[in-house]
């Protein structure tokens, strides 16, 4: 059985994503959900940006879109994304913490729809967001992957998810790409 | 999730009592919540459940059902929205630019906006229509299902602190005067021009349960579908499309598209990028 990734950054995460995303190969048999903390203004690019990176397609879903494989979907500005079974939600309710997207919006609904098929992945960041909805993933029997603090750019949002909830690797930024990469092709292989 | 997709989680209790929840406060209240998207209306009733200091959504049921102030507290937490003035200034620019053309041809403009809440995108199509040159000829049917979005939306009182990031939009809407006068401000409050409003016409009216009441030119339902599960969004795509006159305009928000409905065949795109369709069978 396919995993769901989902990753959430703030500060510094162009870099980190630019980082992690090219480890992910062709082949890559799970979705990845990233929530990049991002201004409500139009004209970013930041999707063009990262599909530089990356050799996975890279695209904003629209509402009720399905979720497939060997896909990584960016949380569009000015929504919250959240995932439901089998496909993607979007909502334009308040702000959680200053933040739409919200990281914690994202994991919450990935782990109340995927349960222990979710991997959550905490990357660089300068707040708290994440932290709750890591824990959500945890407590939901997901596996949790938080940056190793002293490697991020901005180490508060690593360092308040492992506050929040026993996780279950910190590792640096360059081995975070192998071992989702890892996770994913030996689930393949045993199924 | 396709066959090689992630499973998904089983139904859990969590599932059974909103589920029951929403049975209860239909059958009871007759307000149907139970073809809402599943992940965000959980989160609301979560947050309803903290709010009313209650520890589940079994005892968050049993209060909604017996106390009717409790039940208004959780029907203004599912209905309210956050909206702005010219949200997404490039869909304004395109109506300007490919709509305002169209409707010239007409002697007489119907447009509803369905789900307006507090009314700041009400106001914004009046801005725009009437610097078209269009607004003596158009009434607006701005409806939404909460009375109290709607009052405040009759009012057209808006918070002053928000005036700089909407002067924004109108200008990168297209916007052809000064932002500024179109309203009044007062203390931390601005109020639109009563000339605004004079063929505005706010309504109740519940995409849920109720039928068509018009045939329009324009119809605009932005970011309020998202919070339907798809089959709820099926019966609204009907409604609409029953709604509109042949050759019709339709808005949908910027993450929002045709792509997966049955009506997809019946509109032509007028502007992709800014969710522009157009009736044409």
């Amino acid at each position: 059985m396919n995993k769901l990734v989902v990753v959430g950054t703030s500060t510094g995460g162009l870099n980190a994503l630019q980082a992690l995303l090219p480890a992910l190969p062709q082949k890559f048999s799970c979705a990845v959900v990233v929530v990049q903390h991002r201004g409500k203004e139009p004209g970013s690019r930041l999707r063009e940006f990262l599909q530089r990176s990356s050799l996975l397609p890279i695209s904003e879903p629209e509402d009720k879109e399905p979720i497939l494989p060997g896909h990584v979907y960016l949380a569009p500005r000015d929504y919250h994304l959240l995932v439901e079974p089998g496909n993607f939600a979007l909502s334009t309710e308040a702000p959680v913490y200053f933040a739409r997207p919200s990281i914690d919006v994202l994991f919450e609904s990935a782990a109340d729809a995927y349960g222990e098929n979710v991997v959550g992945v905490v990357l660089t960041g300068a707040n708290g967001d994440g932290a709750r909805g890591l824990a959500r993933i945890k407590q939901a029997g997901g596996l949790t992957v938080v940056e190793e603090p002293t490697t991020a750019q901005a180490p508060e949002m690593p360092e308040a998810a492992i506050a929040a909830t026993k996780v279950d690797r910190v590792l640096p930024l360059s081995e975070i790409g192998l071992f989702l990469n890892d996770l994913c092709h030996r689930d393949h292989e045993v199924n | 999730m396709s066959e090689r997709g992630v499973q998904a989680a089983g139904e859990g209790l969590e599932d059974i009592e909103v589920g029951l929840l929403l049975e209860g406060v239909y059958r009871y209240y007759g307000a149907d919540f139970r073809d809402y998207a599943p992940a965000s209306l959980k989160r609301r009733v979560r947050e309803a459940m903290q709010r009313e200091g209650l520890e589940s959504i079994s005892a968050l049921q049993a209060k909604i059902l017996h106390d009717t102030a409790c039940l208004e507290r959780f029907l203004a937490l599912l209905s309210i929205n956050v909206t702005s003035m010219f949200r997404d200034p490039s869909f304004y620019l395109a109506f300007r630019t490919k709509v305002a053309p169209l409707l010239r041809t007409y002697p007489f403009v119907r447009v509803w906006h369905a789900g307006c809440s507090t009314g700041e995108e009400v106001y914004s199509m009046a801005i725009l229509l009437h610097e078209e040159g269009l607004y003596p000829r158009c009434r607006i049917y701005a409806t939404d299902m909460n009375p109290e979005v709607l009052r405040r939306a009759r009012e057209g009182i808006f918070p002053l602190a928000s005036m700089q990031d909407y002067t924004v939009n109108y200008m990168r809407a297209g916007g052809k005067s000064f932002f500024s006068d179109y309203y009044t401000a007062q203390y931390d409050h601005v109020i639109f021009n009563p000339a605004l409003k004079a063929n505005l016409l706010f309504s109740e009216h519940n995409l849920v349960t109720d039928g068509s009441f018009n045939e329009f030119h324009v119809i605009l339902c932005r970011n309020v579908m998202i919070y339907f599960n798809k089959t709820l969004q099926r019966r609204v795509h009907n409604l609409i499309y029953e709604s509109l006159v042949m050759f019709g305009i339709f808005g949908v928000g910027n993450k929002e598209s045709l792509r997966f409905t049955l009506r997809e065949h019946e509109y032509d795109e007028l502007d992709a990028e800014n969710r522009l369709y157009r009736k044409v069978r």
